[in-house]
């Protein structure tokens, strides 16, 4: 497909291009979150391996709504890796073959005449709003628990009056990079959450202005994502694996550890 | 002048700087002249705030802790979305913990200075003043600045400065900011102070008895089209760079809010004021949806070149040092690969139309680390950008430590905006206008790290201190839905989406989009001329038919149609062009960002023109088919003299 | 507190289920559970190594366990504490395995049409089914060789030749050595886990743990196996 100059696609004209992939696509197509939904079969022509997933997506539904068909819903917004609003199962694997977020795979990944199954994320918290598109408010909902500092704006002391060792402020940055996507439920057998709640609880919990309020923070971060209805982690790692931000396990141990001192020290997660 | 265009109303000028006292003692005269609210009667009124980015984040939260009603809107399913996220170099603040000649003063200075003299000193000064605090603020919130090991924080310096004054967290400034942002708002909205409007976006502005009352939202998943009310409305919508098809702003990113504001009395400020980013990945192919950018951070280790033969194309690693041009640190050898974003994009512009650019098309300049890798260390240099150097690997599938990477200039920020004064209210009252989405603080040019500043300073500190005085008088009486004003309003956008859905033409909202963008990058991009812009006017309109005519959006306007929701933006974006062209044809100077090319020096660089064009350009909506109408609010240095730029 | 009023919250918002129990909670009790009986698992496969001292030595140890202490305590006062200790054990990790299988599947009624898995090793994924099975083993195990009713040999033998009649018979044998590679790696993922559960792995340690969750389930199933091969290649009869 290529686009002629009034910006139009045109059909087919691609000889000044190396030749592109065709590719068959199953997709997900659910019109609402009580609607049954079922994998759809279609083809895409000509697709070049520069293309990133989505825009490879984006071929696809130009092509649909041009045939009077409803193009596939996805979410997506900056396409590039970083704000977490894409995300998509591709053959199995969340965010596809590559330890990246959607929108940074490209074609590049596959190869001519591969038929690729794109499925939404699957999780009851995370109920599908059209076809590949879900609802990832749950998480948001598990930060109100806890997932914060409680510094009202003007009342912060000076900068410099807190020194952070490095080595803590690294740790803790590495786990702040979760950027939210929820590839780790959608890939964990379980449904679970806590590679998400874990990497808060950790980025927080290593900086010395998250230590007040550590221990109320786990205990009620961890209550709320079992009443949003996630699984139980059982320390798989599919999760990490598939995180593309690489969030390790480690977080997760370190939240059961803050757990378990906190509920020692006797905090009980608010009702 | 062709005066068909637009014609020339009244002066505007901004009357909330108290300048009787001295630039210093502005902002803190500013707090104490203006009138506050009781904390008791704060619960009273409601303020609406759209966008959650670094303003509006920033903005809502603040304004929920400090005791009134906040209703929060946004287009993604979180907020944590918002594109503010995606910033990458850092953010500044005169802290002068380097001990290297900082001060509120220079950042000051080199800001207005940075802005091309194109931005109000009251404002400018008080950004570097509020620019301290927000360090403080966003450390205590726990966000994980880089640091040195001694424990305190890191500086670097950045963009176009010769002091260090910019703090970052690795290449993920604007997330981690962001972040903290997020949290404080989703801490209010646990408190129950702010009301959450997920996947919700503004499509009027609901204006009553003269003042902003409320908003037109439509629920992108269910369709529903309702209204919501409120003393004050907070636009923080970001910008229009998306105008461009091309940018890298997100692909929901859009002018909607206020563009549909613009159209119920809010001037609009020099609207062809956009950032040209120097260090993006450049274009691959004609599917491409979007342009990445690569931290301007890079430039401060890698070098810029292309061959000093046109058409060269060997591989970079083979053509020896004495036939490359490092051309930034030849044509400015004091600031070298450092000079401000406008200079190093227009460099590399000239550089590829004289056809020595590298990589398809010829569009791309090398930026190469063989130098620093060389004494730095390749570990080294994977500290500091590996992140980057990751990125640009999964996009291009190219080894940026190998080979040099290939950049090209892209549109990234837009400085214009929604009109505001020193309180950052609009042309129509009660309607603020904060971050981006205002014509802000950054003149025809914007600083690298300066962003983040602006947004956090307005929506941390500057706006909840400066609508207290708006609200005093609130709250307002009540309206509702059985007031004509807001009848209209809603009529209005129920009509415009039907109007989308009815028209069932053959071409897609973003075949649309991206003609119109490439229109604008060719025409109004980096480089613009009357006849450039002339063509673009004589275009859009065009446009503007054919896609009133022949557009097609499959679905419908009661469930999630991603395809309608680009068609609206799309047709504001179409709206906004043209006033852009209008804009920048009738600026006749080279400025800040934009090269016009009957305004150059005999050297070819930018020729600005004060005499003529020291103002903003404050635009005022007319119906369709009437010009628009310009008031300029001219600009008054007292404190940094006008000079010429010199970064040689 | 405000109505939210976006559909988003209304419609798809789930009544979330009130969790009784925090699924950390019933993950630590699998994990100190699952300790318990890691420790009777040590002691009971150093107990076996009894049978290569022959019948006498296997006989008096198995009986050693039921009047040890006496005449300070009644007789099979140790025996009963463990079997007190492991009983709850079981029943507890039982409960948490189940509570949290149950849960897993209210988080996705809707599996995946495909489902490719990257890092879950074969041991992390028989944990559920494997437990089952090991649970069924256990069963037998104890009709074999505690009551001997499942035995050849039948009840009135002694410890020892109930022991040898079992991996005399091809089938039992095979049932117990399948049983115990399935018992291994569940032991390999559960030390893992445990580790991770009970907070004291960190990337450092990951790799550390992890091996030594191989090396050790691996010892001790092999400290099981002596057994039966003995018994099969004649060593011991």
């Amino acid at each position: 497909m290529t686009i002629t100059q009034d910006g139009a696609r045109s059909s087919v004209d691609h000889s000044s291009e190396k030749r592109g992939m065709n590719l068959t696509l199953r997709v997900w197509r659910q019109n609402g979150p009580t609607a049954k939904g079922k994998m759809v079969t279609y083809k895409v022509t000509d697709i070049s391996p520069d293309m990133s997933f989505l825009e490879m997506l984006d071929v696809l539904n130009e092509q649909l709504i041009m045939e009077g068909d409803d193009p596939v819903a996805f979410d997506h917004d900056c396409r590039e890796g970083i704000c977490g609003m894409c995300g998509v199962m591709i053959n199995g694997q969340a965010h596809g073959p590559q330890q990246t977020t959607t929108c940074q795979l490209h074609m590049r990944s596959f190869k001519d005449g591969d038929t690729i199954d794109i499925e939404p994320w699957r999780a009851s918290p995370f109920p599908v709003i059209k076809d590949l598109a879900v609802d990832r408010r749950a998480f948001d909902r598990i930060i109100q628990a806890g997932g914060y500092i409680s510094v009202p704006t003007g009342t912060a002391p000076e900068a410099h009056s807190i020194l952070v060792p490095k080595k803590d402020s690294d740790a803790a940055f590495d786990a702040a990079t979760c950027i939210g996507c929820g590839a780790c439920v959608a890939a964990c057998p379980n449904a679970s959450s806590m590679l998400f709640t874990a990497a808060k609880v950790t980025h927080l919990g290593l900086m010395p202005q998250g230590q007040p309020e550590r221990n109320d923070r786990v205990v009620n971060m961890v209550a709320q994502q079992d009443r949003e209805g996630f699984g139980g982690c059982t320390n798989i790692g599919e999760c990490s694996a598939a995180c593309p931000k690489g969030i390790s396990m480690e977080t997760i141990s370190r939240l059961n550890h803050d757990l378990l001192g906190a509920l020692r020290a006797g905090a009980r997660p608010k009702s | 002048m062709p005066l068909e265009l637009f014609t020339v109303g009244d002066p505007i000028a901004d009357t909330k700087a108290p300048s009787d006292v001295a630039i210093g003692e502005r902002w803190s005269e500013r707090r104490f002249r203006g009138r506050l609210v009781n904390p008791a009667n704060r619960r009273k009124m409601t303020v609406i705030v759209v966008g959650t980015g670094l303003a509006g984040g920033s903005a809502a939260a603040t304004l929920g802790e400090a005791g009134y009603k906040v209703k929060s809107f946004w287009y993604q399913d979180s907020p944590r979305r918002a594109h503010s996220v995606a910033a990458q170099g850092g953010i500044n603040a005169a802290k002068n913990y380097r001990n290297d000649g900082d001060s509120v003063y220079r950042l000051f200075y080199e800001t207005i200075k940075g802005g091309d003299f194109r931005s109000r000193e009251n404002n400018v000064h008080r950004l570097a003043e509020v620019s301290v605090n927000i360090i403080d603020q966003c450390v205590a919130q726990g966000v994980p600045f880089a640091r040195e090991y001694g424990g305190l924080l890191d500086n670097r310096s950045f963009g176009g400065t010769q002091v260090s004054r910019t703090f970052y967290a690795r290449g993920q400034t604007g997330q981690q900011l962001l972040y903290g942002a997020y949290q404080a708002l989703e801490r209010q909205i646990a408190a129950g102070s702010v009301e959450q409007h997920a996947r919700t976006e503004m499509l009027d502005l609901i204006v009553v008895d003269g003042r902003a009352r409320g908003i037109v939202a439509r629920d992108l998943v269910t369709g529903e089209i309702s209204t919501h009310y409120a003393d004050a409305v907070v636009l923080a919508t970001g910008g229009y760079g998306n105008v461009f098809y091309l940018s890298t702003n997100a692909m929901g990113s859009n002018a909607t809010a206020i563009w549909r504001a613009h159209k119920r009395g809010a001037y609009f400020a020099n609207p062809c004021y956009t950032q040209i980013h120097p260090t993006c990945i450049p274009v691959k192919g004609d599917y491409q949806s979007k342009l990445t950018l690569m931290s301007e951070s890079l430039r401060n280790d890698g070098r810029v070149w292309v061959p000093k033969e046109r058409g060269d194309t060997r591989d970079p690693r083979e053509i020896p040092e004495g036939e490359r041009d490092y051309y930034l640190e030849r044509i400015y050898p004091s600031f070298g690969n450092l000079v401000p974003r406008d200079i190093a994009s227009r460099a590399a512009k000239n550089v590829c139309d004289e056809g020595r650019g590298v990589g398809p098309g010829g569009l791309g300049v090398y930026l190469d680390f063989a130098d620093a890798i060389g004494r730095l260390g390749r570990p080294a240099v994977q500290a500091k950008y590996g992140n980057l150097f990751d990125m640009y690997a999964q996009i291009t599938g190219e080894d940026p430590y190998a080979t040099p990477m290939r950049i090209y200039p892209a549109v990234h920020y837009t400085m214009g905006g929604l009109w505001v004064d020193y309180d950052l209210q609009s042309t129509i009252p009660g309607m603020f206008v904060i971050g981006e989405a205002n014509f802000s603080d950054h003149g025809a040019n914007r600083l690298g790290a300066s962003a983040l500043m602006q947004g956090l300073a307005d929506g941390y500190f500057v706006l909840p201190a400066t609508i207290t005085e708006y609200l005093a008088d609130a709250p307002f009486d009540t309206v509702d839905d059985s007031h004509p004003a807001a009848g209209e309003a809603l009529q209005n956008v129920q009509n415009s989406v039907q109007r989308m859905l009815d028209i069932n033409g053959t071409r897609t909202p973003a075949s649309f989009h991206r003609e119109l963008g490439k229109l604008m990058w060719d025409m109004c991009g980096m480089e613009r001329s009357e006849e450039s812009l002339r063509k673009a006017l004589d275009r859009i309109p065009e446009i503007r038919q054919e896609f009133w005519t022949n557009l097609k959006v499959t679905g419908d306007g009661q469930s999630f149609n991603q395809t309608l929701e680009l068609a609206g933006r799309v047709a504001d974006f179409i709206e906004l062009a043209e006033l852009m062209c209008v804009d920048a044809l009738h600026r006749r100077e080279s400025c800040g960002g934009h090269f016009r090319a009957e305004s150059q020096t005999p050297d070819g660089e930018a020729l600005r023109d004060d005499e003529n064009f020291a103002y903003v350009a404050a635009w005022e909506w007319t119906p369709e088919n009437e010009p628009p109408v310009l008031h300029k609010e001219d600009l008054e240095y007292e404190y940094v003299h006008l000079a010429q730029r010199s970064y040689k | 507190m405000f109505r939210v009023v976006t559909v988003t919250d209304q419609v798809q918002r789930r009544t979330p289920k009130q969790a009784k129990t925090s699924s950390v909670f019933k993950k630590i009790v699998m994990a100190v559970s699952g300790i318990l009986m890691l420790l009777f698992l040590i002691a009971h496969m150093i107990g076996n190594l009894h049978v290569f001292q022959g019948a006498q030595s296997f006989n008096h140890y198995s009986e050693w366990l039921r009047t040890v202490g006496e005449p300070a305590l009644p007789p099979r006062t140790l025996l009963t504490v463990i079997e007190i200790g492991l009983v709850v054990s079981v029943v507890a990790h039982m409960w948490a395995a189940i509570s949290l299988w149950r849960q897993a599947k209210r988080a996705r009624p809707q599996s995946y049409v495909t489902k490719k898995s990257v890092a879950q090793s074969y041991a992390s994924r028989t944990m559920r089914w494997g437990g089952v099975i090991i649970a069924l083993f256990i069963v037998y195990h104890i009709l074999d060789l505690t009551f001997g009713v499942a035995n050849p040999d039948g009840t009135d033998s002694t410890p020892y030749d109930r022991l040898v009649a079992s991996f005399q018979n091809p089938a039992a044998t095979i049932v117990y050595v399948v049983a115990l590679i399935l018992l291994g790696m569940h032991l390999r993922h559960g030390i893992w886990s445990a580790t991770q559960t009970l907070g004291q792995s960190n990337r450092r340690r990951e790799r550390t743990v992890n091996a030594f969750a191989i090396a050790f389930a691996t010892l001790l199933i092999a400290g099981y196996l002596v057994v039966p091969a003995a018994v099969v290649f004649g060593l011991v009869d």
